[in-house]
């Protein structure tokens, strides 16, 4: 780096690093994790937040985030989380597994967790650190790396509180988990330094949503980090939706890494903010494994929903399916980066990724860019890409059966998305964003 | 050879040879040769002119380099440019063929009489230089297809020929198409006029004999608006040790609502075992979809040729176009093939569709190259490509190149590749199941091959499937 | 019906069975346990006959024949069919016509006319209804972009409709989720029958929750280090496979 480019970087960085130290004398913790915290801090300031100069980043401009100042949040429910919340989750009232976590911290007065499997524990990623001090420490900041990513950095070393599971072995959660972040800015910009790691051991199931949504009028930003640990034989059914304010940013990274015929399987849905990246890193990293990544983003105005996905198969006989499709209106913007490494001795690895970009204005705009790494010999690795605008004679077909204009266009649509919905097999959680994509087509500008 | 490759390696079944005694051309290449076969054929003045504005173009272009395939440098002055088989007069009916001829023709499959005839497919016979015979020509004209050997053509319809000929693939085209403007022999002529659906299936039937020739054939189709027609090509050469070229090229126009459909199965001698001998297959193909809502087909059987270059392509220029290219090639021992398309959208609404599989064994080099461009005028064009590569064994090698080039937003271009290995693992899951080794490399190869299968002609199936010695009965459909 | 004696078995030169006794009597259901490397999935290839593995040393007879002696669909033929841990794709090749394939190749090699294609889709309804599975799998391409466990679930149809004399069932409950364990489970345990022997290959205890084996025994290190009934399954899933490493240290 050039001594210009290194005093840019501590510009920007400055107000965090101090942030930082305050954040550290404030914050008590065993050793391990003021390690981690400061090794985190240390490698933010070296690289500072990433410029459309990165490869990785070369579509995606963070500048709006870079260039604000954000602060902590204060504590407390802010108003209209409530109903926040009470807007998202999904099922019966009686049933329902949930645990709502405000501006990161977790918050008991809005989760239900009751009739949880014995052995089970979900909540609090601060009362983890204390109750299963071990489990914490083994996995907490070893999948997603502060090397890969400056947003990971960054929010590993502002780790204080966050959602936290952990299913033992053999065990199996019928009920769906829901874990709801409400990011909610006060007067000044905040960010939201929302974290989770779920931890499930050998044969061990389980279903989880993953919501991610705004209340209040204060500027903020999401800045958050998933850990999966899915152990040898488990099955995990994990669901991501964001829905954040349309003025807010959200950076996020979700990390998974899989024991032995382990099967994981991530539906992502986007359909907020106004400046969004996703990074998902999944690590095949037991024989026989097997992972879905799905994504469906339906955006318009001036929103950017940028996909940046990474699976790396690291042993034999691992299955990976990966669809993501797209639906920008106005001047929208979609990227997906599809990266499959195949790692030397990583044989019979079968591997697919397809992504579909539908345009619905002359302005909206998509890139895909398919990167294939692949050391073994003995491997299937498939990739498809479209782009384009609505398919005039699917449209001509429709107006023929009496469907015309806008409700042809919409019903069009809703087909593109519907390829992903029906990959949701939590039917509550299914009719709720068939809700969610319906409203958006229909609320159309024109 | 691995287990696997073992079930793949077929011996080359039309290897022989004709005994016939041959008259040829002095060997090289220069004006007089070129004067002397327009004279063989008895050509009118502007078809000799024309060959000899494509022989002095010929000569200031060199060899294309680009392909990803290898071969020592050609010399063109050490081949016969005509070959054909010695005969006191020019046979006026199929009775004064020589039987030798018909005989060649029917080992190959293809009887030519009138009782054994293949019915439904009209053929047209091409032995070296010259066209031995054309069957159904009566019936074809009746329904006022016109399907001729080229020479004939020449003659016959000089008004249709010169109108048509050079107007999709021009003498100055490329290195190859170049030469064959200048040296071309025979090949067919087919005129389907305008509302006629052809009646049956057209065929030629091209066979290399004589040593030290090449086969430059040529071949014009042309469909009417609202016409339509299919067309079969087949080829095999006997097994020499000498490298034989075969520089051919082929032209389709189809009007306002015309369709064509055009097949090969493509089987020339591929050399021995060490890569000795065999053809070099260096083609043109290419046809232009003129007319609103014409559509051009290519289905190709690629499995012999030691080289193969070439690229059936479509130019996508009437609104509502479609162009199609359905291939599967084969390569086994040291064969080389390079081979795709190009799909040019120029009209609105134009559609095109490319299927490719490349399977590659022993030490073959297997590449798939194809060019999909979208031009500024073609606003709504589509596009789906899918490139699917499979190896067997470890010392071949597979390899894709696609050029895409958009130049309109509203396009929509869908693309799919991959690349897979017949392994031993496949063929133990079959014989685990009670299959046997072959039945399953049989199974495995139809399987990945049906896409390209189910848009064969019939008859062109049951040979493709002899070919790739595999059994389709039911599996596709 | 089966009767392994003393058998070795390597792979590229370095080996990994060093001598296993096993017997299974007809009609019963044995399951192979063993921690990860510990031979199970080599004795299972064995026995059906892959390639790549070589035995050295031993014999193996089913219903008194040479085993070793045929290939491997030449054991097919005679009745003994492997669910694979890990199923093969076959583009393009419908699992309708790949079962025609396979129940054809063995009526051909015992003799038997072989079905056309409408009488075989009435046999293929008829063996569908016994484990009550209706068949949307049938007019896909053999495993081709199935999940894992749909994967594991066609290999049990596949059982169904070939009706083997010895099923080997390698690992065919990994990567299920609870519900296709209990339906896999279920299937397995319909299709048990007096002249219908077993070996069930597992690397986890919990499918044993819902197939109840007349034998247990524990492979480790390429040698059978333990034989007992199901309640071996309960001691083992009490213990760990710990315990065995050590008695086996002490013994070895």
């Amino acid at each position: 780096m050039t001594a210009v480019a290194v005093e840019r970087v501590a510009e920007r960085t400055a107000p965090y690093v101090t942030a930082h130290e305050e954040f550290v004398r404030a914050s008590a913790g065993p050793a391990w994790l003021q390690d981690l915290r400061q090794e985190a801090i240390t490698r933010f300031a070296a690289v500072g937040f990433p410029t459309t100069r990165d490869e990785a980043w070369r579509f995606t401009s963070v500048e709006r985030v870079a260039a604000g100042r954000f602060s902590a949040p204060p504590s407390g429910i802010p108003a209209g989380v409530r109903e926040a919340v009470a807007r998202v989750v999904v099922g019966e009232p009686h049933e329902r597994l949930v645990a709502t976590f405000v501006n990161g911290r977790f918050t008991k007065e809005l989760s239900t967790l009751v009739g949880l499997p014995s052995g089970v524990v979900v909540g609090s990623l601060a009362d983890a650190m204390r109750s299963h001090g071990d489990l914490v420490r083994t996995h907490l900041g070893r999948y997603a790396s502060a090397e890969a990513n400056p947003f990971t950095a960054l929010s590993t070393a502002f780790v204080a509180d966050g959602a936290f599971v952990y299913v033992p072995r053999n065990v199996v959660v019928e009920q769906p988990l829901q874990i709801v972040f409400v990011s909610s800015g006060g007067e000044e910009p905040i960010v939201s330094q929302t974290r989770a790691l779920f931890v499930l051991e050998e044969s061990a199931q389980l279903s989880l949503i993953e919501q991610y949504v705004g209340a209040g009028e204060g500027t903020y930003w999401t800045n958050a980090v998933t850990e999966w640990v899915v152990g040898d034989n488990a099955v995990v059914d994990a669901y991501r939706i964001q829905r954040e304010r349309t003025d807010a940013s959200h950076t996020a990274t979700t990390w998974s890494r899989q024991g032995r015929s382990s099967v994981f399987s991530a539906v992502n849905f986007a359909f907020g903010g106004h400046l969004c990246r996703h990074d998902i890193h999944a690590v095949l990293d037991g024989e026989g494994a097997e992972c879905t990544v799905n994504g469906l983003s339906v955006l318009r105005g001036n929103q950017l929903m940028d996909h940046h996905t990474t699976i790396d198969h690291a042993k034999p006989h691992c299955n990976s399916w990966e669809l993501f499709n797209g639906v920008y209106d106005e001047r929208a913007r979609g990227v997906f980066t599809g990266r499959i490494i195949v790692r030397p001795g990583a044989q019979k690895t079968d591997s697919k990724q397809t992504s579909n970009s539908l345009l619905l204005s002359e302005d909206a705009r998509s890139d895909s860019q398919p990167q294939l790494e692949i050391y073994a010999d003995d491997v299937k690795c498939t990739h498809g890409a479209t782009l384009g605008p609505i398919d005039e004679k699917s449209l001509f077909y429709l107006q023929s059966r009496g469907i015309g204009g806008q409700a042809a266009r919409n019903l069009l649509t809703y087909g593109f998305g519907a390829e992903i919905l029906n990959s949701v097999s939590l039917e509550p959680l299914r009719a709720h964003l068939d809700d969610v994509v319906h409203a958006r087509l229909e609320n159309r500008a024109h | 050879m691995t287990g696997i490759e073992a079930h793949v390696a077929k011996p080359y079944e039309l290897g022989w040879e004709t005994d016939i005694e041959s008259e040829k051309a002095p060997v090289g290449l220069n004006e007089d040769i070129i004067r002397l076969i327009s004279a063989k054929k008895e050509e009118p003045e502007w078809m000799l002119e024309w060959r000899l504005k494509a022989y002095r173009h010929w000569l200031t272009m060199t060899e294309p380099t680009w392909p990803n395939v290898k071969y020592p440098p050609i010399d063109y002055q050490a081949i016969h440019y005509y070959a054909a088989p010695k005969q006191d007069k020019k046979p006026t009916s199929l009775e004064e063929v020589d039987p030798k001829l018909l005989a060649t023709f029917a080992k190959l499959g293809i009887p030519l009489t009138e009782q054994k005839r293949l019915t439904g497919v009209a053929v047209d016979a091409v032995f070296d230089s010259v066209s031995v015979a054309t069957t159904f020509k009566g019936k074809l004209k009746e329904a006022g297809v016109i399907f001729l050997p080229f020479s004939e053509a020449v003659r016959e319809h000089p008004d249709l020929v010169r109108k048509y000929l050079g107007s999709v693939v021009p003498t100055t085209d490329n290195f190859f198409a170049a030469l064959n403007s200048a040296v071309f022999t025979d090949g067919s002529f087919v005129f389907v006029p305008k509302g006629v659906k052809c009646p049956m299936e057209l065929s030629t039937y091209f066979r290399i004999n004589a040593t030290s020739t090449g086969q430059f054939e040529r071949t014009l189709i042309i469909a009417e608006e609202g016409a339509s027609v299919s067309y079969l090509e087949g080829c095999s050469a006997p097994m020499r040790d000498e490298n034989q070229l075969h520089a051919a090229v082929v032209e389709l126009v189809a009007l306002d609502d015309a369709s064509i459909k055009y097949s090969t199965v493509q089987n020339w001698y591929p050399g021995d075992e060490e890569g000795k001998g065999g053809i070099y297959n260096f083609v043109t193909k290419r046809g232009a979809c003129r007319g609103r809502n014409s559509k051009i087909s290519w289905t190709q059987v690629e499995t012999g040729s030691s080289i193969t270059w070439k690229y059936p392509s479509c130019i996508l220029q009437g609104d509502n176009s479609v162009g199609e290219f359905y291939s599967v090639a084969v390569t086994n021992n040291r064969q080389q093939a390079d081979t795709g398309t190009k799909m040019i959208h120029i009209g609105k609404n134009t559609k095109s569709t490319i299927v490719s599989k490349g399977i590659s064994a022993g030490r073959s080099q297997n590449t798939y190259r194809g060019q999909v461009k979208i031009m500024k005028s073609a606003e709504g064009a589509r596009n789906y490509s899918q490139c699917d590569s499979m190896l067997i064994g470890d010392q071949c090698g597979a390899h894709t190149f696609p050029y895409i080039d958009v130049r309109n937003s509203s396009a929509v271009m869908e693309h799919e590749a991959s690349t897979s290995k017949i392994g031993e693992d496949q063929i133990f899951y079959c014989q685990a199941r009670g299959i046997k080794a072959e039945d399953a490399v049989s199974m495995i190869v139809a399987g990945f091959c049906k896409e390209v299968f189910r848009e064969l002609p019939m008859e062109f199936a049951v040979e493709a499937q002899n070919l790739l010695a595999v059994n389709l009965e039911g599996s596709v459909g | 019906m089966l009767d392994i004696k003393n058998l070795h078995a390597s792979v590229e030169g370095t080996e990994i069975l060093h001598g296993v006794n096993l017997k299974v009597g007809k009609g019963e259901v044995h399951a192979i346990m063993g921690p990860n490397g510990s031979g199970k999935s080599t004795l299972a290839q064995v026995l059906a006959g892959h390639p790549a593995y070589e035995v050295t040393e031993g014999t193996v007879a089913l219903a008194g024949a040479d085993l070793l002696d045929m290939s491997p669909e030449e054991r097919a033929q005679a009745g003994v069919f492997m669910a694979f841990q890990y199923p093969v794709e076959i583009r393009g090749i419908t699992n309708a016509y790949f079962l025609r394939a396979a129940v054809n190749a063995v009526r051909k090699a015992r003799g038997e006319p072989e079905y056309d294609t409408i009488d075989f889709l009435d046999v293929l309804d008829e063996k569908l209804k016994v484990i009550g599975w209706e068949d949307t799998f049938l007019t896909r391409a053999v495993n081709e972009g199935f999940s894992g466990g749909e994967k594991k679930r066609n290999e049990i149809i596949q059982m169904a409709v070939l009706e083997p004399k010895l099923a080997i069932l390698d690992e065919t409950d990994s990567g299920l989720d609870i519900d296709a364990l209990k339906l896999v489970a279920e299937a397995v345990n319909t299709l048990r029958a007096p002249d219908r022997s077993m070996v069930i290959v597992t690397h986890y205890q919990r499918l044993l929750n819902y197939i109840t084996p007349d034998y247990v025994h524990v492979l480790h290190n390429g040698r059978i280090v333990r034989s007992g009934g199901k309640e071996l399954a309960h001691e083992l899933e009490a213990k760990g496979y710990d315990w065995l490493r050590q008695e086996a240290a002490v013994a070895g």
